[in-house]
């Protein structure tokens, strides 16, 4: 029986989209069998940054509203064959999202995957909602920014009331994932630093990802960061959260606190 | 080993606005669900299934939307006795 994983923030972009699909490529990198679900009804992305827009077929709605069988829906990634992607309706109202209808996906996928991979919308409305019904474990992506830290803290009363683990007296397992970290700036102090974002949230630490034009780059391709570039920053981080959300205990270390060479002479002068 | 990779790329701005366009074309194409390849999608498999019992998981529907062209493949498993059945 897979887990279902929802990536939630309250804020738009703030990268839901980005980590939905750099952690789903990274886990299916691994050889693990993972689909990604758009629940952003009306405004789909993921099939966009993941490059398989041009392959839609049939969404989710299609598949609730019993047009189209599951199976049907699904688009295989065409770089790593155990990464499967669930596109969002982009002509439909959100409306069309059921409870039940999302149900019956969730309990579906979970029988054949190892990971289910909600990407949720922004917001609290219906499709944020209904994306982290059914959640094992939720990813909250957090930019060191004020708003942002303050809708975090309002998705993480959610996840503790409205999922149906939190109703059945069950605990949601809930992770910090911290996106768009500039060091440079975090030195100036500038930027709320992680402990001050960990402090207030207090929820553990997934990864901190760094503000990186590898980011950028890879979503112009269509691909998910940790394929388009495995060696880059963004993509090593991607890859240390995935072996935390799998269990492995690895320290997360904080970008830009290991000085080099020119780091050690010029870093400073600033503050 | 950062600025050898930095130097061996090709810039990715060009692919975002060849892909954008591709796909705003067919998006703007589109009122409600109606656009011609979603429209053959789904007559075809009408017109199928009024000649056989179509089981829908036999049915592999492929799409691949380009600039000048996009391709549209519908795979049906027809099985040996499925005129009689109709008939």
């Amino acid at each position: 029986m897979g887990k279902v994983i929802v990536v939630t923030s309250g804020k738009g972009g703030v990268g839901k989209t980005t980590s939905s699909a750099a952690l789903g490529a990274a886990l299916a990198q691994g050889g693990e069998k993972v689909v990604v679900i758009d629940f952003d009804v009306g405004l789909r992305n993921l099939d966009l940054v993941m490059g398989a827009e041009r392959r839609v077929v049939y969404d989710i709605v299609n598949v609730i509203q019993g047009e189209a069988k599951l199976t049907q829906a699904l688009i295989r990634d065409k770089r790593v064959e155990t990464l499967y992607l669930l596109p969002a309706s982009q002509t439909r109202d959100k409306d069309n999202l059921t409870a039940e209808g999302v149900a019956a996906v969730i309990g579906a996928l979970k029988q054949s995957f190892d990971w289910v991979i909600c990407d949720s919308p922004a917001g609290i409305e219906r499709g944020a909602t209904l994306a982290m019904r059914h959640a094992d474990i939720a990813i909250v992506v957090t930019n060191p920014e004020v708003s942002s830290v303050r809708d975090s803290d309002r998705i993480i009363g959610l996840l503790d009331s409205k999922t149906l683990r939190a109703e059945n007296g069950e605990r949601v397992e809930k992770h910090l994932l911290l996106t768009r970290y500039d060091p440079a700036r975090a030195e100036r102090g500038d930027m709320l630093k992680v402990d001050d974002v960990l402090e207030i949230l207090s929820i553990p630490l997934l990864g901190i990802i760094p503000e990186s034009m590898d980011v950028l780059r890879a979503s112009n391709i269509g691909s998910p960061v940790t394929l388009a570039d495995d060696r880059s920053a963004p993509a090593i981080a991607y890859f240390e959260a995935v072996r935390r959300l799998k269990g492995e205990s690895l320290p997360v270390a904080i970008p830009g606190e290991k000085r080099g060479f020119f780091g050690k002479f010029f870093g400073r002068k600033a503050a | 080993m950062n600025l050898l990779r930095l130097f061996s790329r090709s810039p990715s701005a060009p692919a975002a606005r060849e892909r954008l366009q591709v796909l705003l074309a067919h998006e703007r194409a589109a009122v409600g669900d109606s656009d011609l390849v979603t429209k053959l999608r789904d007559e075809i498999l009408r017109a199928i299934s009024k000649h056989m019992q179509v089981d829908d998981e036999k049915v592999t529907v492929r799409m691949e939307r380009g600039a000048q062209v996009s391709t549209l493949a519908v795979d049906i498993e027809i099985p040996f006795d499925a005129g009689k059945k109709a008939a």
